[in-house]
């Protein structure tokens, strides 16, 4: 059982951030994220492409932006849960019960969604009998390549996960890629060595195909392409995976009882509460007259809800508004050097 | 101004008078219109606002940027006439445009 003051979700800049405002007046609190890194769409979506509209900061990337609010959070030893996703809320007593997806508890005061717009989730096949075989002999990512050794392995997808696998997997394995364009959104250097591998039989590349069918008893032992002037290709696969993205999905928190408006959590503009005592919700997940879709707003947001956790947290306490630059408190907990 | 035709999954028909400047994207968002989900709010991140384009339309819109097709990679059973919808920009010359809804965006 994790116990500390505030359980927030999403470890996006707004939560990021939220973290560091909720350091800054004294409280304690846990981050759970889906993805493996912190950052959030940020580093999800556009790590190397520029923001220009960050306060102060003229231009910087994603990534630049999220490591440096993981700096400005360091002296408050924030514990990061990644690969996890929140699951079963429960209150007992005066307190918050959240379980996640890989069986971690935690005991909160209070909770704050900073979930964007939602946990990303890979995008899959259209197909429905894809499901059938999700798991067993259809991936969207890998855990365990060593399966994959001497079997026949069929890829989809033209960005990098599809590229760098397919470059990987062709050591060991025998390896079609399929693409649904002659065009690959991956690295340049990576399209240059599949087309090499391709023209010495090392694998097999198959453009402007998608997958038509797949097929098999237990296990995928078939999968049929189909190119786009109709003609079907048969493949002997033992593998099938796909590499399509990332999809958001608002997931369980839907089932939370919260106020729900197009996808996004209603609040309001005092303290960022939700219908739910306790339950704040921050950055692009929340909407309210006038909302804007910054980061900068996320900003805002957070700080005022860090505020309204804290009589939660310390239901007997009053408390007080200091400036960063004059609190001695609060230069002791960013463990400033005098 | 430009009238813009969604039809959605469900084979219902919405013709929307939808302002110039603005993208298809957001007439369909600001109208209510189901299966546009524009989750990145049209920064060409996500493809869940992927529509396919009536035939006779398809060589009228302006041509697709890079990052458009490479975003495209990624919707749900994309075919030749898919377009994002937050791409298309709104004026006089789309006067007209019909764009079909796939059954779901991810």
């Amino acid at each position: 059982m994790n116990k500390t003051d505030v359980l927030i979700i999403g470890a996006g800049p707004t939560g990021l951030f939220c973290a560091h405002q909720l350091g800054i007046i004294g409280l304690s609190c846990e981050i759970v994220d889906n993805l493996d890194k912190a950052g959030g769409q940020c580093i999800e979506l556009y790590p190397d492409k520029p923001i220009y509209d960050i306060p102060a900061v003229p231009e910087c990337t994603g990534e630049e932006l999220t490591n440096n609010l993981l700096k400005q959070i360091k002296p408050f030893n924030v514990k990061t849960h990644l690969n996890e996703r929140v699951e079963e809320l429960k209150k007992i007593e005066n307190r918050w019960r959240v379980k996640t997806s890989g069986n971690q508890e935690f005991d909160v005061a209070s909770i704050v969604i900073a979930g964007g717009v939602g946990s990303f989730e890979p995008r899959k096949f259209p197909l429905k009998e894809c499901e059938k075989f999700e798991g067993s002999s259809l991936f969207y990512s890998i855990k365990d390549k060593t399966v994959f050794k001497d079997k026949t392995i069929s890829i989809f997808g033209g960005g990098d996960s599809a590229l760098d696998w397919a470059i990987e997997l062709s050591n060991t394995s025998r390896v079609n890629l399929i693409h649904r364009r002659d065009g690959f959104s991956g690295a340049e250097s990576s399209v240059q060595k599949v087309k090499e591998l391709n023209d010495q039989g090392k694998l097999n590349l198959y453009t402007k195909y998608q997958i038509d069918s797949v097929s098999g008893d237990k296990n995928i032992d078939l999968v049929k392409i189909k190119h786009d002037d109709g003609e079907v290709k048969e493949l002997k696969t033992d593998y099938v995976l796909g590499f399509f993205g990332l999809i958001m999905q608002l997931g369980p928190i839907l089932n939370w009882g919260l106020n729900i408006d197009k996808k996004t959590i209603t609040v309001n503009t005092e303290n960022f509460e939700t219908n739910i005592d306790g339950i704040f919700a921050i950055g692009d997940i929340c909407s309210y007259p006038g909302k804007l879709k910054l980061i900068l707003s996320g900003f805002h947001e957070g700080a005022l809800a860090a505020r309204g956790c804290f009589k939660y947290a310390k239901p007997d306490e009053k408390l007080r508004f200091e400036f960063t630059t004059t609190s001695k408190a609060a230069q002791e907990r960013l463990g400033v050097k005098k | 101004m430009a009238k813009i035709t969604y039809n959605t999954h469900d084979s219902k028909t919405h013709t929307i008078d939808v302002q110039n400047g603005l993208t298809v994207m957001e007439g369909a968002v600001q109208n209510d219109i189901p299966g546009i989900d524009a989750d990145c709010g049209g920064g060409m991140a996500c493809a869940t606002c992927h529509v396919y384009v009536n035939e006779e339309w398809k060589d009228k819109l302006p041509a697709k940027e890079d990052g458009e097709e490479d975003m495209l990679d990624m919707a749900f059973e994309p075919k030749q006439n898919s377009r994002l919808s937050c791409q298309l920009i709104v004026s006089d010359e789309l006067d007209g445009l019909v764009v079909n809804i796939p059954s779901k965006q991810g």
